[in-house]
């Protein structure tokens, strides 16, 4: 019969045991997982059992773990994830949200632009830690992201974006994700990566401060291949802050778009 | 001259340039992208751009936040 361990299809004999299981392919393993649940006790296997192995205390290797993600998104389409090569302009509370859910999901290399210090007041929506404040963004938010996936591939560049240094930073990727702050560097962005890249994609927000309806965010797709996420009016001023629950559904707006732009070259 | 909007289609009538439509709609041109026609027009050109009849803009005006 055909049983799946650690993710991968293997032939064994009808009515074999989970422990038999174990002596003969991971005899170390303590932590027995059957269909999603911990095993405490044997029990004989049946066809299509997807059994996980693990030494408590022990990291997959680089392969291993590809392999479990293979397994989890199917082959074809963590290939094309792997392929991605995303840009992100801010790494705030749009972009440490896009940027770990990119990273979750496999992409291939993520190219991540920001000047900024992690401040006490950015813990209230942003991806990081009460022991990262005074760390560049950038620098911190590579190290959240090693901890996901050691073997990310994570350029990062601790500056200021201006419409001279686009390119160098964004030249080489397929899609680039907006995560400013403000609006005119939100416009000077997509101005300039719109126009000097007609090929690529880009995917910004606009309209997600304070606690107004969720449904009220949405991605749009302007043209062609400029698509916005957010409810287009929502700024953040005084009496309308940023918050993690808004912010958060719009950087995942933004990332779900990346996915679907990967595998579909549309998003809708 | 009739132009469209965002998907709306507006009468005006008398010439305008980019520069100028933005000022009637009360929009800040260094927060807007726009696009004409289905190509970004760079801010630096919007005050000598002449609409024109037909002309299909796209306009967003982004907000602040990130």
């Amino acid at each position: 019969m055909q049983i799946y361990l650690n993710e991968k299809q293997l032939e064994v004999d009808n009515h074999l045991s989970l422990y038999e299981l174990r002596n003969t392919y991971q005899a170390n393993a303590d932590l027995l997982i059957i269909n999603g649940y911990p095993a405490s006790t044997d029990q004989v296997l049946n066809p299509g059992d997807h059994i996980v192995m693990i030494r408590r205390g022990e990291c997959p290797s680089a392969e291993e773990l590809e392999s479990l993600m293979m397994a989890r998104h199917t082959p074809g389409v963590q290939q094309k994830i792997k392929q991605g090569k995303v840009g992100i302009a801010g790494a705030g509370g749009l972009g440490s949200h896009v940027a770990i859910a990119l990273v979750r999901i496999g992409i291939g290399q993520l190219n991540i632009v920001d000047f900024d210090v992690v401040e006490p007041s950015n813990l209230n929506r942003q991806q990081y830690f009460f022991d990262q404040i005074g760390m560049p963004k950038v620098l911190a938010l590579k190290e959240n992201l090693q901890r996901i996936n050691p073997n990310s591939k994570i350029n990062i560049f601790n500056q200021k974006v201006v419409p001279e240094n686009i390119g160098e930073f964004f030249g080489e990727v397929d899609i680039l994700v907006e995560a400013f702050d403000k609006a005119d560097q939100k416009a000077m962005l997509t101005n300039c990566f719109l126009s000097n890249f007609p090929d690529k994609f880009l995917v910004a927000a606009s309209g997600i401060a304070g606690y107004e309806p969720s449904n009220t965010i949405q991605t749009t797709r302007i043209s062609e291949r400029f698509y916005l996420c957010g409810d287009g009016i929502s700024a953040a001023e005084p009496g309308r802050g940023l918050m993690a629950p808004r912010v958060g559904i719009a950087a995942h707006h933004q990332a779900n778009t990346v996915l679907q732009l990967l595998l579909n070259n549309r998003a809708e | 001259m009739k132009i469209t909007i965002n998907g709306e289609t507006k009468e005006f009538r008398e010439q305008l340039t980019v520069q100028q439509l933005l000022q009637r709609l009360k929009l800040q041109s260094d927060q807007v992208v726009v696009e004409i026609n289905r190509t970004i027009l760079p801010p630096a050109v919007h005050h000598d751009t002449e609409l024109k009849s037909g002309d299909i803009i796209e306009l967003v005006q982004f907000v602040g936040g990130g």
